[in-house]
């Protein structure tokens, strides 16, 4: 029983490589090589800039208001426009890419532990405690993620904080069954037995042995649903429940944007093409990184 | 299909394991309801009621009874078919979605109408031209929709075919000037326009539904051109489409009559959960239109934590997932005769 999966399952033909470290590497090589792939990394690129030199590229305190120079039109004063309270809406977006990028961070950070933990348990103690787990899992992937997260929010209430937990909670799931997988067959190889005749302990075993050759692949499954979490993360944004204005966040701001947006096009507009953006983005890199993990299939499904 | 032993034994554990799932998605719901910050007494007396008025409220919610017992009552209210009242519209909450539900289900029969309409035929063109302009095409289209926030895909399909250019009604159902006209007896509007023979209704109605359902239709087209494709080039790689055409097979024959024919079962489970899909869809292209559906309703409620809506609403989506789940498993096994 599984929900709606645009991704279908990655190949683990990943053992064979030494480190994580030197597996990225190839695959970013690969990335860097495929137009449609490069772009989406130049966007990433552009959103870390932006939130690290938020300060020097912001042509204004994202927060100052200007009753003035309210809604007006994008100019070269305001290249896109200001908001009902005269703040500059450039600024709000160049700002907004830090809280986007710490909401996808955060998120990844959550997610990424507890889905292993899940997952590399599940798969190496077998029986029981496996289909409990599993079964956990699957009521979570009954549900299209953002009605679970809205549900979430509303038990934990509205703000930021709590829209990434509610992301967190509801993004671990895939993450897990990969996990699982991966230890199923991880299980059986020769060096796992060595270890456990050498008397290792199944902490151990877990923790050495199979949590290392599980990262490469959870990374990119995590690369693939960062556009689901920028889009969900927008949208609890959007209807009030995510970050709350006077937060720059991409979605809250549309939120507001929406009572101008039949004369004021440009309040709309903007924040969402930056949410699009960077969803692309992540997207882009996850058709690539599927055509790096299987060059069998390569630019023939999806 | 014979009813065996071994037969038996698998449908009893399918059945198994869907009761537990649905006993997990009632102790989630559960698990939500208790975390929300609202006092469910002091919802129900106000905020002036005496003291002794709310314990003895207090009281008559079993809250003073340890938590299994709580759940032990949800339970059972639940299986009887209570979901309790609403504390924003002070209805049953049963009524209230069975109200709302009807909104719901004309946008995402439509947006899946356009969705599947489309979706199909684009998926089969890409396969068959695959890797040429128009494959790329397709996939740059597909990206986009599957990429785009949606709710802002809705305002800008606002400002520009209804602020800008004037072709389409703006948000709700109808336009207010035809609120109320036509006397609901299905719900569905188009429908209850028709039967009324109000033509001026339907035509308005239609005007503000096109606009909202083509938007929502976007990201179901997304998804399944995707899977058409990758259905589609499954069966064209494969040797009976090569001797179909070297048997002489025209083209379009080989195409729709054989490769088409295969992927059949597996489109019809993929729309089908791509209608549910829609639901999420739904709960932000109804607030920016402000269509008076289940999603919008579902919202509302979490705003203001109302909390057995909430918790009935989450618990009927998890629902509709499950059994879509299910549909599709059995789907499978149905026409799929080497699943058997």
């Amino acid at each position: 029983m599984t929900a709606v999966a645009m991704h279908p399952p990655l190949p683990s033909r990943l053992a064979g490589l030494r480190s994580a470290a030197d597996y990225l590497g190839t695959i970013v090589r690969h990335l860097a090589g495929n137009a449609s792939s490069l772009f989406g990394l130049v966007v990433i690129s552009v959103l870390i800039v932006l939130a690290v030199f938020a300060p020097l590229i912001a042509t204004q305190d994202p927060y100052l208001q200007n009753l003035q120079d309210v809604l007006q039109p994008p100019s070269w004063a305001h290249f896109f426009g200001t908001d009902e309270v005269g703040r500059d809406v450039f600024s709000r977006i160049v700002y907004g890419s830090r809280i986007t990028l710490t909401i996808i961070a955060l998120v990844a950070v959550i997610v990424g532990p507890i889905g292993l933990a899940v997952g590399t348990l599940a798969g190496y103690f077998g029986g029981w405690f496996d289909t409990v787990l599993m079964r956990i899992t699957d009521i979570f992937l009954s549900f299209p993620s953002l009605i679970l997260s809205l549900a979430f929010v509303a038990a934990l209430g509205a703000g930021l904080e709590n829209a990434i937990v509610a992301i967190a909670l509801t993004s671990w799931p895939p993450i897990a069954r990969l996990a699982r997988a991966e230890t199923l067959t991880l299980r059986g190889t020769d060096y796992v037995a060595a270890a456990k005749l050498q008397g290792a302990s199944s902490a151990r075993i877990i923790w050495k042995q199979i949590v290392p050759m599980c990262m490469p692949s959870v990374l990119v499954r995590l690369t693939l649903s960062m556009a689901t979490v920028i889009l969900t993360a927008a949208g609890l944004g959007f209807l009030g429940l995510g970050a709350q204005p006077p937060l720059p966040e991409w979605g809250a701001m549309i939120a507001i944007g929406r009572r101008y947006m039949l004369e004021s096009w440009w309040l709309v507009a903007f924040p969402g093409g930056a949410i699009l953006a960077v969803s692309l983005a992540f997207n882009l890199i996850g058709d690539g990184l599927r055509d790096a993990l299987d060059p069998k299939q390569r630019r023939g499904r999806h | 299909m014979r009813l065996t032993s071994a037969g038996l034994l698998a449908f009893a554990r399918q059945a198994g394991t869907i009761l537990v799932t649905l006993l997990g998605l009632l102790v989630l719901t559960f698990a939500i309801g208790r975390l929300m910050p609202v006092d469910p007494v002091r919802a129900i007396v106000g905020e002036e009621a005496d003291p002794a008025t709310y314990q003895q409220v207090y009281e008559e919610l079993g809250m003073d009874r340890p938590v299994y017992v709580q759940f032990a009552r949800y339970l059972g209210d639940t299986l009887r078919g209570d979901f309790g009242t609403s504390l924003r519209t002070g209805q049953p909450v049963a009524e209230d979605i069975a109200a709302v539900m009807p909104a719901t289900i004309e946008l995402a029969t439509f947006a899946i109408l356009l969705g599947a309409g489309l979706g199909i035929p684009l998926g089969v063109w890409a396969a068959v031209r695959k890797n040429q302009p128009t494959d790329h095409v397709v996939r740059v289209v597909t990206l986009l929709g599957h990429s785009m926030p949606i709710f802002w895909t809705g305002m800008i399909g606002l400002i520009v075919f209804y602020a800008w250019l004037g072709w389409v009604g703006g948000g709700g159902r109808v336009s207010d000037f035809y609120d109320g006209m036509v006397d609901p007896v299905t719900g569905f509007l188009l429908i209850d326009s028709a039967i009324a023979g109000d033509w001026d209704v339907f035509w308005d109605a239609l005007n503000h539904l096109i606009l909202p359902a083509s938007i929502l239709g976007l990201a179901s087209l997304a998804y399944i051109t995707r899977m058409t494709r990758s259905f589609m080039l499954d069966q064209l790689n494969q040797e009976y489409i090569t001797t179909a055409r070297v048997k002489g097979l025209s083209f379009g024959r080989t195409i729709w009559g054989h490769a088409f024919a295969n992927i059949r079962v597996q489109l019809v489970t993929i729309v089908a959960l791509a209608y549910g899909g829609l639901l999420e869809g739904a709960v932000l292209i109804e607030t920016v239109f402000s269509w008076p559906g289940f999603g919008q309703y579902m919202t509302n409620n979490m705003l203001t934590g109302d909390m057995n809506a909430v918790m009935t609403c989450v618990l009927l989506v998890g629902v509709i997932f499950i059994a879509l789940n299910l549909l599709s498993d059995l789907l499978y096994k149905v026409f799929d005769p080497r699943t058997r």
